[in-house]
């Protein structure tokens, strides 16, 4: 168990240059890409349905071939800059190596400052796939981003200038499926306390002007198991702005109240100008719809005679383990078991984790794995048994055990093959509404 | 130099094997009679992601029942193959396997410091642990670009794992920048294949027919019963031991040359299987001289021409009422080379006049030799010249600028990705998944009842032209496709 760097059946994550798609996440960004020929195809393949404005066969690539492993890529590289700005009508333009280009060492930081002295708003960054994973990369592009295109806009957008405003870093773009519909509602939730939020991803984002203006906002929030952190890190480092962490996702009531709550009493150490009065009551209306459902629900729960799941086994990244294993135990009673964080977490944050995932309840311990082979995690759940209907959340690599098992399934992880997801979020007191929509649906239509 | 030496490790690649192209504009007359007197290939300006080789020799190997695969590099090189394992397993029932079991997929995630030290031993090992875990009965190691530039022996480290081992472990050597083709990447799982699986016959069995395709839908087996044969499915949905003795089969077939051109000359140059002198049968005159190649390589001309004419009886009424429903509409075809010259010989014998093509690469002569397999040929013989016949290397600006030139009244496709750009155009567009869908009399009448359907159901494609967003400049649209193309405007 644990070995970062061991052999991964079904992978659940891409390499760095996964992060490409944080690029194609900003409206009107194009990512271009200095990387062998199947480097844009294999995240596309990874993620599906994730082209966005100028991602998958649209974005631009060297396509490197024998000729540029042996004699270098970067006159190409040049070339296929030069004529990106011809083709594609885009506002942010981000460089990203592959592992051709990191062996043979290709000198991309000079080339698009080339480009950059010439007034392009264009950044680079190295992103091999054997440097990193796409969760751990995210970071490195987005903190690129911040200090190639970012800091050429600090004359106009003063530090911490706006006391309500807040920088979200929360949901990967497209590794978690759920992202764009998370990232509104954290928006929304965070407009409901009186703060302004730039989420950075995605529509409800301001594009290309809205990071201009990162360095004005008064504190960040990071809502993170660990992926992500380098980010708030950095940001406090460069433009001096407190964060404060939630570890895990907020979904349903208890993890919403406790998210808002954090978010509200940092706002206010903070120096923000909102209305406590009327947050809490925002806050407490949330709470009061959400109940609402579950009132009506509860005798569903506690009365279908045919058979509901009574445990569950979660095979995701860390944020949505501890997080549903919190939500599920708690608010729809069903009881998680061996669990299963299969993001490739690094050692150092991985003790915070099972004590954030401990604290779920006093009366029981929930095993937890940290297993990025999930053929491994696979194995395991093969060999447990637990009294009961189970219920199996996972990718779409998890499909195939839950039948063997004869357990119910919910897809909510990529890579998924049998689920389509838009702009559904799980975040929030409505994403723990969707939670439970989601998987009754599942279990209901078992019944014919 | 021989074009097939199975004593290498590593497959010659498309363009130096058989002198394949991926850029090229003009008609498709003028690139079939440049092919016979030696294509040189065009370099492009700028270009977008392609696919690579890897993926390509994965579809080839994950299909197969019994096998494991390890791709050896970076865990992202393995990232799409989870798409292979949702294809076994729900086309499985077109092939008749009732229990398809979970796909074994692997990625030896090379790190830095495998980088820098290198990665046999962590190769080697994830064999081994493959093998245990899966007790496959073979093990398909796949190469990347990572693994290929740091030089790790990934054929000793196979070599010394097979005699381990005692299964096959088959080394496929499929970097993606070693070869600009990607279906170089299909030759190379062959190769590897033809190398450590394919026995020596041991006798030659009259009533079996290699068929070298994807996941298509088994069409073969009626086609074939009245020769007396059945098909014997290369490699998707195989097994380790009926790839063994594909060598014994009376003669090999084709769903799609530049899928099998590689394997079919393997199997008749190195083991003495007969791949029939004809190209796919797309198109009636295609089909009829498909069935007679068939009937003369198995000694039945006879009953070929039996099951022509019944066949014929059967079909030509519906084809001739559907021709008469399309002529005189317009279709533009993107598809890889062999299956985009099929499309175009149906929309030839349906009366629906080609407009236009934008063909991934194109291969001037495939591995047999054999002028009878040139499809394109074949089309411009049947059914005329295409004009604005692109080899488009799959970039998407030079498609979205074609396309919207163009303005066909349909637009075929063959490929994920390549409808959306006809469809934000408001061109009607259809994609079909199965290669053998179009084949054959009966494949007409499927296949133009989909066209007619696409047509007439357009209101979808009509309203997402309304509102559909477009990344290309107004400058881009307005230049000529092939403005970056090697003696093009800007290059």
């Amino acid at each position: 168990m644990n070995q970062i760097g061991g052999i991964i059946e079904q992978g659940r994550y891409t390499c760095a240059i996964g992060a490409l798609q944080s690029v194609v996440a900003i409206p009107k960004a194009v990512p271009i890409l200095h990387s062998g020929p199947g480097c844009g195809d294999m995240i596309q393949g990874f993620f599906e349905r994730s082209t966005g404005y100028a991602g998958g066969s649209t974005s631009p690539c060297t396509n490197f071939s024998e000729k540029e492993v042996v004699f270098g890529g970067i006159d190409r590289l040049r070339q296929i800059i030069r004529n990106t700005y011809k083709v594609l009508d885009t506002e942010l333009q981000v460089v990203l190596t592959g592992c051709t280009a990191g062996i043979v060492g290709d000198d991309v930081d000079s080339l698009v400052q080339e480009f950059a002295d010439e007034g392009k708003p264009i950044v680079s960054v190295e992103t091999a796939g054997f440097k990193a994973t796409n969760f751990e990369s995210h970071s490195l592009v987005v903190n690129a981003i911040i200090d190639q295109y970012v800091s050429l806009f600090e004359d106009a957008n003063e530090p911490k200038a706006d006391k309500n405003t807040v920088n979200l870093l929360a949901s990967l773009p497209y590794q978690d499926p759920f992202w764009k519909g998370n990232l509104f509602e954290y928006k929304r939730l965070l407009a409901g306390l009186g703060l302004k939020a730039n989420v950075l991803f995605g529509p409800e984002s301001g594009g290309v002007k809205e990071w201009q203006c990162i360095p004005r906002a008064s504190f960040n929030i990071l809502v993170s198991p660990w992926y992500g952190k380098p980010i708030a890190d950095h940001l406090k480092q460069k433009y001096g702005q407190d964060y404060t962490w939630f570890p895990h996702i907020p979904i349903g009531a208890n993890e919403t109240e406790a998210f808002l709550n954090q978010a509200l009493q940092f706002a206010l150490t903070q120096g923000a100008e909102i209305d406590e009065a009327k947050a809490k009551a925002f806050i407490k209306h949330g709470t009061d719809a959400y109940y609402e459902e579950i009132d009506n629900l509860a005798t569903f729960l506690l009365e279908f005679r045919y058979g509901l799941p009574n445990h569950t086994h979660i095979l995701h990244d860390a944020g949505y383990v501890v997080a549903l294993s919190k939500f599920l135990l708690h608010e729809v009673g069903i009881v998680p078991k061996e669990q299963f964080v299969t993001d490739g977490t690094p050692k150092k944050y991985q003790e915070a984790i099972r004590a954030d995932l401990a604290g779920t309840s006093d009366k029981r311990e929930i095993p937890l794995y940290f297993e990025p082979d999930a053929g491994k995690a696979q194995e395991i759940i093969r060999g447990v048994s637990h009294s009961g209907r189970g219920l199996i959340i996972g990718s779409g690599w998890d499909k195939e055990l839950a039948r063997e098992k004869d357990y119910d399934f919910l897809s909510a992880a990529v890579p998924t093959p049998y689920r389509l997801v838009m702009t559904t979020n799980y975040a929030g007191f409505t994403g723990g509404l969707r939670v439970i929509e989601d998987i009754y649906h599942q279990v209901l239509d078992t019944y014919r | 130099m021989p074009k097939i030496n199975l004593s290498l490790p590593a497959v010659q690649i498309r363009e130096i094997r058989i002198n394949s192209i991926t850029g090229y504009q003009g008609n498709a007359e003028e690139l079939v009679s440049a092919s016979a007197c030696g294509l040189k290939d065009k370099n492009r300006s700028f270009s977008q992601c392609l696919g690579c080789a890897t993926s390509k020799a994965a579809c080839m190997t994950i299909l197969i029942q019994d096998g494991a695969v390890i791709s050896h590099g970076p865990v992202g090189c393995a990232s799409c193959l989870h798409e292979f394992a949702f294809t076994y397993r729900v086309n499985s029932p077109l092939r008749g396997v009732d229990n398809p079991t979970q796909r074994k997929i692997y990625s030896t995630n090379l790190q830095e410091k495998d980088t820098v030290y290198g990665g046999n031993v962590k190769l080697a090992n994830s064999i081994r642990e493959v093998s245990e875990r899966t007790g496959a009965n073979a093990i398909f190691v796949l190469t990347t670009c990572a693994a290929g530039i740091i030089g790790d022996d990934v054929e000793s480290v196979c070599d010394e794992a097979e005699e381990e081992l005692g299964i096959p472990v088959v080394a496929i050597f499929c970097e993606g920048f070693r070869s600009k083709v990607w279906t170089t990447g299909f030759d190379a799982a062959y190769h590897g294949i033809a190398r450590k699986l394919i026995a020596k016959p041991r006798e030659r069995r009259a009533d079996v027919i290699n068929i070298i395709n994807f996941w298509g839908s088994d069409v073969f087996k009626d086609w074939f019963a009245p020769f007396g044969a059945a098909p014997n499915y290369i490699t998707p949905y195989s097994t380790v031991n009926s790839l063994k003795y594909s060598s014994e089969a009376v003669a090999t077939v084709q769903a799609c040359s530049t899928l099998g051109s590689y394997l079919g000359a393997v199997l008749e140059q190195e083991f003495g299987v007969p791949e029939i002198p004809s190209a796919p049968p797309y198109g009636i005159a295609q089909t009829d001289r498909w069935f007679r190649a068939l009937g003369k390589t198995l000694g039945k001309e006879e009953i070929a021409e039996h099951v022509i004419a019944e066949k014929k009886a059967e079909f030509l009424p519906k084809i001739d009422a559907l021709r008469k429903k399309l002529t005189g509409k317009t279709a533009y075809v993107t598809a890889g080379a062999a299956h985009g010259h099929a499309l175009l010989d149906i929309l030839g014998e349906l009366g629906i006049s080609a407009s236009g093509a934008a063909i991934f690469h194109h291969d001037p002569l495939y591995d047999s030799g054999r002028a009878e397999n040139d499809q394109l040929a074949q089309r411009v013989g049947d059914y005329g010249n295409v004009p604005n016949f692109n080899v488009c290397n799959k970039q998407e600006f030079e498609l979205v600028n074609a396309l919207n030139k163009i303005r066909p009244d349909i637009l075929l496709a063959r490929h994920g990705g390549m409808t959306l750009w006809g469809a934000k155009l408001g061109i009607p567009s259809l994609l079909i998944g199965d290669e053998h869908y179009g084949m054959g009399y009966e494949g007409l009448v499927g296949y133009g009842g989909r066209i007619l359907e696409t047509l007439e159901n357009n209101e979808f494609v009509k309203n997402l032209e309304k509102h559909a967003v477009n990344p290309y400049t107004k400058w881009w649209l307005e230049q000529e496709p092939h403005y970056f193309l090697q003696g093009g405007a800007g290059k």
